[in-house]
């Protein structure tokens, strides 16, 4: 059997080895298509990625390969281009990814906002690209965790992404035996999980926790409401400087005064914008800056009580 | 340096486990069975203990339940690592005393006799 391995492999490649790589007009058409449609930033250098991507799925529709998927998406085949920016998409997302932020958010996060809210007793926080839900649902677990403590509060969840695909995935809450093993204590595991064969769902009032939307970043998102929390994690690191602070300054704007925005390890406001900053010794977790973008409406004097007052208080 | 102790009957589970252990800088030491673990245990109780599930003379859970009475028995963390994927067993494991569970992708078991060496 082992012999017959080599001649099986070079069978099963995903596409035929002549195949042309994706010519320089084809490659800077789907460059400004998808910086237009999702904010992907691609290098020049990205050729691999897009063959990676879209080869298997220009197979998939029975074309010949990149030119022809191209071909009919200048044709105006809006199902195939929908399929395009999807497919390159990231959704690499895993359970308590990295950690650190639901630390904070069970620490840090959590205890101010159960003091701030103690009155309305409802707090809103939102996955801004919440991918196939393990980011909603370890958020959704600590809050499960937190037992009693939040018993008479109303808790939303909204979960957004670009994709359908990994939405209705996430909706599912249905996870194989690789995904559940990266990131989640088996303790969680046996706890919030049903067992079916070789997957596991996560149960149903967990999943009842959490609200689906589909949403692009680049568009307008006001009508999701003012959050508590919002968790915009290893998405921003795709988009360029500019698109960076306007989705930072559109999302100031949708968070309470005393929110919280928690960031990818890899990302920061520092530098980009002054809306929110970032908060002291807790990493990746930023605040807004009190400050919004309409100082000029303010009386001279009140806009400068602050500034004397800190003085003062140094 | 700290130690975690191998517990599998499959000399090559142990040398791969020895590999990424000592990767993260752990001294390892090796036990083909429960009982061999126990030994090793009662001469200086490891930090951590990887464990196999089935295993000849003294399967994991065994081990585990006398690891657990033994005197700083209730120290080390222990990891289940077996094909043994169902909750009845993840479920048992943690009663039993298990700090974490992984669960190895199912091979054919008729494969395990040769890899003893």
């Amino acid at each position: 059997m082992n012999a017959g391995h080599p001649a099986i492999a070079i069978r099963n490649l995903p596409y035929p080895i002549r195949e042309p790589p994706v010519t320089p007009p084809d490659y800077e058409y789907l460059r400004k298509l998808l910086k237009d449609r999702s904010g992907l930033d691609l290098s020049v250098d990205k050729q691999y990625l897009i063959e990676s991507r879209l080869l298997p799925l220009s197979r998939k529709a029975g074309l010949a390969g990149i030119s022809e998927l191209v071909q009919k998406m200048k044709g105006g085949s809006a199902d195939l281009t929908t399929q395009v920016v999807e497919a390159m998409t990231t959704n690499e997302t895993f359970f308590f990814r990295d950690k650190v932020p639901f630390d904070h958010f069970r620490d840090s996060i959590m205890p101010e906002i159960l003091e701030a809210r103690a009155t309305r007793k409802s707090i809103r926080i939102w996955c801004a690209a919440g991918s196939t839900g393990q980011e909603p649902y370890s958020l959704a677990m600590c809050l499960k965790e937190m037992g009693a403590t939040l018993a008479g509060w109303r808790v939303e969840i909204i979960a957004t992404d670009l994709s359908q695909e990994v939405l209705e995935k996430s909706k599912a809450g249905i996870y194989s035996q690789f995904e559940v093993q990266r990131g989640l204590p088996i303790q969680m595991l046996v706890k919030y999980f049903k067992q079916t064969g070789e997957l596991w769902q996560i149960n149903s009032d967990i999943r009842a926790m959490i609200q689906h939307r589909q949403l692009n970043l680049l568009h307008d998102f006001s009508q999701l409401g003012v959050f508590d929390v919002i968790f915009c994690r290893n998405v921003l690191i795709y988009f360029d400087q500019d698109t960076k602070i306007n989705i930072f300054n559109r999302l100031a704007k949708i968070t309470e005064p005393d929110g919280f925005l928690v960031l990818g390890a890899a990302e920061t406001v520092v530098g980009l914008t002054d809306v929110f900053k970032p908060f002291p010794d807790r990493r990746g977790l930023y605040r807004p800056n009190g400050v919004r973008a309409t100082p000029a409406k303010q009386p001279v004097a009140a806009a400068a009580a602050p500034k004397l007052a800190a003085m003062a208080g140094r | 340096m700290q130690t975690c102790l191998v517990v599998d009957d499959s000399s090559i589970v142990r040398k791969i486990a020895r590999r990424i252990l000592e990767g993260l800088n752990f001294q390892v030491i090796e036990a083909e069975d429960g009982v061999d673990a126990l030994v090793v245990c009662k001469r200086a109780m490891p930090e951590a203990v990887l464990l196999d599930w089935n295993m000849p003379v003294m399967d994991g859970y065994h081990f585990l339940s006398h690891l657990r009475r033994m005197p700083g028995g209730d120290s080390p963390r222990v990891v289940f690592c077996t094909t043994e994927n169902g909750i009845e067993h993840i479920s048992r494991a943690l009663e039993g005393g298990a700090n974490e569970y992984i669960m190895k992708r199912s091979t054919r078991k008729s494969s395990r006799p040769n890899s003893r060496k």
